[in-house]
């Protein structure tokens, strides 16, 4: 039970009057990022993130991942009383969130949403509290090779379960390594692909990429849909609450599902938003009353926040022991790790427990915190969004070219971040997947040292990615899924055949 | 302004979009791949891989996928194709991208203080026809709590400009 006496430290420093505090500020911050269009969890830790500099190590995490806490809370708001999803994993909610608002159930929704959201998170806190600690103690004894093949897996895996096209996939995959590439080799001083301009030394940050893809990138396909806020209002009454808590009863076999399919989908980075559909499907598919799915059903609306946030919040797991994010927001925090100095891995548990365990505990708190937030305030969040765009849509901008801007105090990253905006929007348009590229721009060093110092060992040999069973494996695991998406093809050749 | 039901319909292919992108790709493909062999791609005596080594295997796989996107959208060219966006839906994002390249320009010359309160001011005046006090008060307001909370509260300057400099910043 050495878990639950860190986990116990953990309380200790996370319960301090300060922290708490920067949980609800961040909370707060949070549900107004996850709540407005063109900010989302990942580009609006990235904007926050320089912000945090100047604070201490441990209370500026916590404050960062309850912004994230928030902004998976506030996904829900705008989808059940906007029909607008303000994050892509709240797009299932719409499904059945909105009609039960129509049906003048906004606050049933709600604390439905709200709670599942909870338990989802609360459970994949514990899978965290657990797993992570043997995860760590396990891939201490990893190599460059084994890292390298931990690395390899999570980028195939984009490929063999992504919806998009598996070429398009691959290709933003290798953009995000080229882009990580620019700039000096840290290995060789050597400069590759500056073209001997200045700007280009430093390399391109994906923080940039970040703001400028979801950000800008977001705030233009807002537009092309020509947003009309037609929303339900809502306030939340204390016996709609306790009602609704006894009906979620009755669907705890759903949120098991849910809660499963959300820490798998989590942990391998699948992301939230599959995992929101696939528990949508698995809970209409399970149910008696089929037909009422769509319509305004407590139980369609259960399953993808449960799942949502069971996904987001693993998605901290292979961040924090293997240095890997399984998510792009996961992949912002990583990068907010590594400027203060902290190397996400196996190591990271045993230079430094205090932090870890503190941050561990904040997700916690963070989440209690943030369901008591969230159902006292949403009839606040529901006025803002009936600002109309005209007024928030140039404010967002001004918010992401300061947040570029603040990164590295260069205005080239400015331009950079409209010139990703664009390509965020035709990529959205064009059914290429965003999370690979951000994570390949985030891991393309990472990633380039393990192979570099596995070649190093082998000298120049790839006999080392097949040395022992476990690379072996983990090599073999990632061309399965590098080659998933042969399979429908083949299949249906062979039956063409026959 | 009418539109009939066709003209709200009407709008891009995918076509061209999906050529360009995918021969931008590429072209970014050969790029990497053209660096990695001029920093060198193989291995050095007594040192190991060289800088290009690992870039290198990144291009080829960005110019095989690229390419691999490149033949499906040549091999459909003829074939009716998903619509990219109508032209409604390009008019709307054009009236978003055109002041928002504009506002950018401008913060690279004028600071971004100035800049916001323009772009706002005109999100505000002629998208959103809200009247003059509004407008003013958001679009000074704004530029203020940011100045207020990067330059004084958290001490990280901004980019100024001529005006701001005037000003005695």
């Amino acid at each position: 039970m050495e878990e639950l006496n860190n986990l116990m430290h953990g309380f200790s420093v996370a319960l301090t009057l300060p922290n708490l505090g920067f949980m609800v500020l961040g909370i707060t911050l949070g549900i107004l990022i996850g709540v407005l269009p063109g900010l989302g969890g990942a580009n609006g830790i990235a904007i926050l993130l320089p912000l945090t500099f100047s604070m201490d190590q441990t209370s500026a995490i916590i404050m960062l991942s309850c912004i994230y806490w928030g902004a998976l809370f506030g996904g829900a708001i705008t989808s059940i009383l906007f029909n607008i999803p303000g994050e892509p994993w709240s797009v299932a909610t719409t499904f059945d969130g909105f009609p039960l608002a129509q049906q003048g159930r906004a606050g049933a929704a709600l604390t439905a949403a709200f709670t599942s959201s909870f338990v989802g998170a609360f459970f994949a806190v514990l899978l965290i509290t657990f797993l992570a600690p043997l995860v760590a103690k396990f891939a201490l004894k990893f190599g460059a090779a084994e890292m390298f093949a931990v690395q390899m897996l999570t980028f195939c895996s984009f490929v063999g379960m992504s919806k998009e096209p598996p070429a398009k996939t691959l290709a933003v995959m290798a953009l995000g390594f080229a882009l990580a590439a620019v700039g000096m080799d840290t290995v060789t001083g050597t400069l590759r692909m500056t073209f001997g301009t200045t700007e280009l030394l430093k390399g391109f940050d994906f923080l940039i990429a970040v703001i400028g893809l979801f950000g800008i990138g977001e705030i233009l396909l807002t537009m092309e849909e020509g947003l009309a806020f037609k929303g339900k209002s809502a306030k939340i009454q204390l016996n709609v609450v306790l009602q609704t808590w006894k009906e979620l009863l009755r669907y705890w076999k759903t949120s098991i599902r849910s809660v499963l399919v959300g820490c798998w989908m989590g942990v391998t980075p699948g992301g939230a938003t599959p995992a929101s559909f696939m528990a949508y499907g698995l809970a209409r598919r399970g149910a008696k009353d089929k037909d009422s799915f769509g319509k305004g059903n407590v139980e369609g609306v259960v399953a993808p926040e449960t799942a949502a946030h069971a996904a987001g919040t693993s998605a901290l797991l292979p961040m924090l022991t293997l240095g890997i994010p399984g998510s792009p927001t996961a992949a912002v925090l990583l990068g907010g790790l590594l400027i203060w100095g902290l190397q996400p891995g196996p190591l990271l548990f045993q230079e430094k427990p205090d932090f870890v365990w503190g941050l561990i505990a904040s997700m916690y708190l963070g989440n209690i915190v943030g369901l008591i937030v969230v159902l006292t305030t949403v009839p606040w969040w529901a006025a803002i969004l009936r600002i109309p765009f005209s007024v928030i849509g140039p404010i967002i901008i001004v918010i992401c070219a300061i947040g570029a801007y603040t990164v590295h105090s260069s205005i080239f990253d400015v331009v950079m971040m409209l010139v990703f905006g664009v390509f965020g929007y035709l990529f959205k348009k064009l059914r290429y997947p965003l999370a690979p590229l951000v994570l390949a721009l985030v891991l393309g060093d990472m990633a380039e040292s393990s192979f570099r110092q596995s070649m190093l060992l082998s000298q120049g040999s790839l006999d080392i990615f097949w040395a022992n069973p476990l690379v072996a494996g983990l090599m073999l695991l990632s061309f399965v899924m590098l080659l998933w998406p042969i399979v429908p093809a083949l299949k249906h050749y062979l039956r063409g055949r026959s | 302004m009418e539109r009939s039901e066709d003209a709200a319909q009407a709008g891009m292919s995918n076509r061209w979009p999906e050529i360009l992108v995918a021969l931008f790709l590429f072209a970014i493909g050969i790029i990497v791949v053209n660096d990695s062999i001029r920093v060198g791609i193989g291995w050095e005596e007594g040192e190991g891989p060289r800088a290009g080594y690992f870039p290198f295997y990144i291009g080829c796989i960005l110019l095989i996928s690229s390419g691999w996107i490149l033949f499906g959208a040549l091999a459909r060219f003829k074939k009716a194709q998903p619509q990219f966006a109508s032209w409604v839906e390009l008019k709307s994002v054009m009236q978003m991208l055109v002041p928002l390249t504009v506002y950018i320009v401008a913060v690279v010359y004028l600071g971004i203080y100035v800049s916001s309160l323009v772009l706002i001011a005109f999100f505000m005046k002629v998208h959103g026809k809200f009247g003059i006090v509004a407008t003013t008060l958001t679009a000074v307001g704004v530029p203020l709590a940011a100045f207020m909370l990067f330059e004084r509260w958290f001490l990280v300057p901004l980019p100024k400009g001529p005006i701001e400099l005037m000003l005695g910043f």
